[in-house]
């Protein structure tokens, strides 16, 4: 008895010990909470030491957790108290409802905000507009990276239509010697990303039908959303072995490794090619319907940071945060991490040649973004959640592309009354 | 002795236990169930609303599907573990008394090294094996010409619960050994060599001897897979995360009761409909356990030796 009591107060006394160090280190530091876990090292060998150029005394850890893992573990951490003193923000309602329970402070006063457009700005604005509460680091942009020998051995050029990229991955069925299409079902989020929405905004003209579906003016059960789940039903045929067991992993690896043509990508991935892929790749942006002049690419603002409104250290935070927002982070941001597009205004050199043809779309196409993050997937059931499963579900076979638009139209229906 | 004496004794032995219990067990358990009673209104107040949350869970479509999904799910896989786990279990305890085993020791350890290994790990690695892509299931099942047999198990709805199923009884299929098999030494020799004067083989020794006297020990093994598998979660959120697909086809209560409490991507999560769910797996839990307390155990026939 006394000796567990001994251990306990040992314990105890070592938790207590704990408690103090972590507070002390809380006090001149900054600790950055992420999902980025392969971001790791890029932050720790050359964002951060960039920043104490200017500013030498600030000690910043980036701390990451699972991308998985995130939001639950940085709930649990802020209403606890140990959260790090940076937030880095998923888009729209994750961290808007961050901001709504005081989580996140107002950065409307950040002198660096003046270099972001409403619409980089846009998710993480409130809903009225007129708060912004965090800095906007990056886009990603879908589209498809392929294997340039791929091709050359079917002689294919990049398809600009869905008919010739339809004929393309036939073309290299045929032949063989590549899995022509790479993208698994197993993990879900896949096949929604990386296919619907990657290929749809041609389909429902990005914005346009984007806000439309807000206004409740379009509905998943429209001939242009229904076309989409169409087009991924025919798929099938040119995906991987077992696919719907292929994780994203497995996907990526599947690539990398030579054996795919085409891989439904989003420019996040490109860093993780340049590193294992030994071929030349190419990409094209999200084929363009017959007839239709316009294209969309999906320009999805994914990557922001905030300031953990229970932040000691707030003064060097906001210091942090404004060199956020300055085109020299940009600047390195976007070139340590090819892939990730800064959403400032002053445009920045991309030297990945990869990089630079997916952000050169741009300049061709209009961007949108995903069309279930804003607004659309704050009730139950959860549309993103719903749009992952329906979307497995027809590139699995196992769901009709009709059955799929009123799946999502009815889950929606039952929360969502758009305003008139 | 004096009754000072002896509430200062009562209070040194239980007092540690009732207090640690009632810090980490009771105290939790019963703040759930407050909270489950709560509802978040958007500034993220918590207001007293009843019994409504339950109303909520088992009669809104929107919730109560998915809940029933999972609670069928969960039963599947308690019947897996029930019908293939315990009884493969039974065998390998019954293979292990047997006098002329030779090398027991091994065998024992290697049967239970799989339920030491975390269960990452091993989600892991049968995801490794199972992968259509590299894994060497279908080399293998192609070497003795049943290569058709193949399919992505864990990706397809038809299977993919079965497939974790069976992946969580091989790795927890040496609990069920060692109980029935410390069970199985208990059993006096005068008994079994009785048994065998009166000529008996070793089969007909394990099916009328000695089953009967570890009737007890089958009964303790049974209630705990039930409450096992009905709290299980991680297994199948490290084979298929959070949102247990495809089409929720392996989506049990835990990984329910993961959505709903912490969110999943954009899905944002409700700590007071996630202590709803968590209570009902309670009751569940609890309600199970009675039946078998009052229906199972009770009746069951004891022998001292």
């Amino acid at each position: 008895m006394t000796k567990t009591r001994k251990n306990l107060l040992g314990a105890g006394a070592a938790l207590a010990a704990m408690l103090v160090g972590l507070a002390a280190a809380q006090a001149g530091d900054l600790k950055i909470e992420s999902w980025r876990t392969d971001d790791t090292d890029i932050w720790t060998s050359k964002i951060i030491p960039a920043f104490n150029k200017h500013y030498p005394d600030v000690k910043i850890e980036f701390s990451a957790t699972a991308p998985k893992e995130y939001d639950a573990a940085l709930g649990a951490r802020l209403t606890g108290g140990t959260a790090g003193d940076l937030i880095t923000c998923r888009p729209f309602d994750k961290s808007l409802d961050l901001y709504t329970k005081k989580n996140l402070d107002s950065l409307n006063d950040l002198k660096g905000m003046t270099n972001f457009s409403d619409v980089a700005k846009s998710a993480w604005t409130t809903d009225d507009g007129k708060t912004t509460f965090c800095v906007p680091m990056a886009s990603v942009i879908h589209g498809f990276i392929y294997n340039k020998d791929a091709l050359k051995k079917v002689g294919a050029e990049e398809p600009k239509t869905m008919d010739e990229f339809n004929a393309l991955l036939e073309k290299l069925k045929k032949d063989g010697t590549y899995v022509p299409l790479v993208l698994g079902t197993a993990d879900q989020w896949e096949a929604a990303t990386m296919g619907f929405q990657n290929i749809g905004a041609n389909y429902w003209d990005g914005e346009a039908g984007r806000t439309a579906l807000i206004a409740g003016k379009q509905k998943f059960t429209d001939p242009q959303y229904v076309a989409v789940f169409k087009e991924m039903a025919s798929w099938a045929p040119y995906m991987g072995n077992g696919y719907q067991a292929q994780s994203y992993p497995d996907s990526q690896n599947l690539f990398s490794l030579g054996k795919g043509a085409i891989y439904a990508a989003g420019s996040w991935d490109i860093s993780t090619f340049r590193a294992s892929a030994k071929f030349p790749m190419g990409a094209f942006k999200a084929p363009t319907i017959a007839g239709e002049k316009d294209c969309y690419i999906s320009d999805h603002t994914d990557i922001a940071m905030g300031l953990n409104s229970a932040s000691k250290n707030k003064d060097d935070a906001k210091k942090f945060l404004d060199w956020v927002a300055s085109p020299e982070f940009a600047e390195i941001y976007a070139n340590a991490l090819p892939g990730f597009f800064p959403l400032s205004k002053t445009p920045v050199k991309v030297n990945d040649d990869l990089a630079a043809t997916m952000v050169g779309w741009r300049q061709e196409c209009k961007s949108t973004i995903r069309n279930s993050y804003q607004i659309l997937s704050r009730g139950t059931p959860n549309l993103e959640n719903e749009l992952w499963n329906v979307s497995a579900q027809v590139l699995n076979g196992k769901l009709t592309p009709d059955a799929a638009g009123a799946q999502l139209q009815t889950g929606l229906d039952k929360w969502y009354k758009p305003a008139k | 002795m004096p009754r000072a004496r002896l509430i200062g004794l009562m209070l040194l032995f239980l007092g540690p236990a009732v207090a640690v219990y009632t810090l980490f067990s009771i105290y939790p358990l019963l703040a759930t169930i407050s909270l489950s009673t709560y509802s978040t209104t958007d500034t993220g107040d918590h207001v007293f609303v009843g019994l409504a949350n339950f109303t909520t869970l088992l009669t809104d479509e929107v919730w109560s599907k998915p809940f029933w999904n999972a609670f069928f799910n969960n039963f599947l896989l308690f019947c897996v573990h029930m019908v293939v786990q315990n009884p493969i279990g039974i065998a390998l305890a019954g293979l292990l008394s047997l006098p002329a085993l030779r090398f027991r020791a091994t065998y024992r350890t290697l049967i239970f090294l799989p339920t030491m290994l975390s269960v990452v790990i091993i989600g892991f690695a049968w995801n490794l094996i199972l992968s259509p892509l590299w894994g060497v299931a279908e080399g293998l099942l192609k070497a003795i010409g049943l290569g058709s047999w193949f399919a992505p198990w864990l990706g397809l709805p038809s299977t993919a619960l079965v497939t974790l199923s069976l992946i969580s009884v091989w790795q927890f299929i040496g609990i069920p050994m060692m109980l029935i098999y410390a069970a199985l030494l208990n059993i006096p020799e005068e008994l079994v060599d009785a048994a065998r004067v009166d000529g008996l083989g070793q089969f007909r020794i394990f099916t009328h001897i000695k089953l009967p006297l570890i009737l007890p020990t089958i009964g303790m093994v049974s209630i705990l897979t039930f409450v096992g598998n009905f709290n299980a979660f991680d297994l199948i959120y490290a084979v298929k995360g959070a949102l247990a697909g495809p089409n929720f086809a392996s989506d049990i209560l835990g990984t329910y009761f993961y959505r709903t409490f912490f969110g999943y991507q954009l899905q944002v999560g409700s700590p007071t409909m996630g202590a709803t769910v968590a209570t009902v797996m309670f009751l569940i839990i609890l309600a199970g356990v009675c039946v078998y307390l009052f229906l199972v155990q009770r009746r069951m026939l004891r022998y001292t030796f």
